[in-house]
């Protein structure tokens, strides 16, 4: 989950969303390295003396910084395809969830073999419980197994929504009558958290998602009981 | 021929990829399994035979679809005005 004077993205619990870290890393340090390059001439060039007013061109220095731009361009453009299209493998899930977006609530339903659907709203912070964590925490979770791949149908009943978990490396728009898949592995058990990401009214702030990863036998466990609690 | 479909049936753990649906919006895929299981009934009773073959696409409805829509539809098929043709 994020924490306070968090610059960087939450760690990672999904590949995808590690690919994208790592690449984010190294545009970023392209970037802070052209950054550095560039104001370092400026403050060499506004503070030196020497100066020469007959200059009137320069091959190598104009081929240097063209060709030089070119290759930085290509060392971000191949990485980041290469994970474009890894994002856009076609995936054998094990699991189909669906999220539906309300005001300003998400129910999530499994019925790949019983109906099972339920409602996820927000613990109130009056009545949050010691070590709970306030405006993030539901109700009830979005329980999924690690290490199995996941198809979500993201949808919703009455306005706009965005499903997002950022440490999953998922966010999907929620359209009324529309149905829209998004894939994720968990790699790790753990709890993730997200926050509904399409303005949706007054309470947009209010309906937080919850994934907890679990191994398999415990998922298996918490659905029986769900079902018998529904 | 039966036991192909039984296999799969038994073995049916969710939707699998549908080369139909490739994108992200699969609205269609949950629609057109729908309208596939209800003609696959009827074309079936019609002729008399067995109809455990169109349980795939009730399986696959059922995985793909919200249950509210398929409520929804239910009550619009009882009703004799749901906007698909079966």
């Amino acid at each position: 989950m994020a924490h306070p004077t968090q610059l960087g993205f939450q760690d990672a619990a999904s590949p995808v969303m590690e690919e994208l870290l790592h690449f984010h890393d190294h545009a970023l340090m392209i970037v802070f390295m052209i950054s550095t390059l560039v104001l370092y001439i400026i403050v060499a060039m506004v503070t030196t003396k020497l100066t020469n007013k007959y200059i009137l061109d320069s091959q190598e220095i104009e081929i240097i910084w063209t060709v030089l731009p070119a290759l930085i361009l290509i060392l971000i453009a191949l990485p980041s395809l290469r994970i474009l299209y890894l994002m856009d493998e076609i995936n054998d899930p094990h699991l189909t969830i669906k999220a539906i977006g309300h005001q300003w609530y998400w129910s999530y339903e499994y019925t790949d073999y019983e109906e099972l659907g339920f409602d996820s709203y927000m613990v109130p912070t009056q009545d949050l419980a010691s070590g709970q964590f306030r405006l993030l925490d539901t109700d009830h979770r979005m329980v999924v197994p690690i290490e199995s791949p996941i198809r979500m149908l993201i949808s919703a009943e009455d306005v706009l929504h965005s499903w997002a978990v950022p440490s999953l490396g998922v966010k999907m728009d929620a359209v009324p009558g529309r149905l829209n898949q998004a894939a994720f592995i968990a790699s790790r058990p753990g709890v993730f958290y997200g926050q509904c990401s399409e303005i949706c009214g007054a309470n947009q702030s209010f309906m937080p998602i919850v994934v907890e990863a679990v191994p398999l036998e415990h998922f298996e466990k918490w659905s029986s009981l769900m079902l018998e609690d529904a | 021929m039966s036991d192909v479909i039984e296999e799969k049936l038994k073995n049916y753990r969710t939707a699998p990829f549908d080369a139909r649906f490739p994108n992200t919006n699969q609205t269609r895929n949950c629609f057109q399994n729908y309208l596939d299981f209800h003609r696959c009934n009827k074309a079936l009773t019609e002729k008399g035979q067995d109809t455990t073959p169109c349980e795939w696409y009730q399986r696959v409805y059922k995985s793909l679809c919200p249950i509210g829509w398929v409520q929804k539809w239910n009550d619009q098929l009882e009703a004799g005005n749901f906007p698909g043709k079966i």
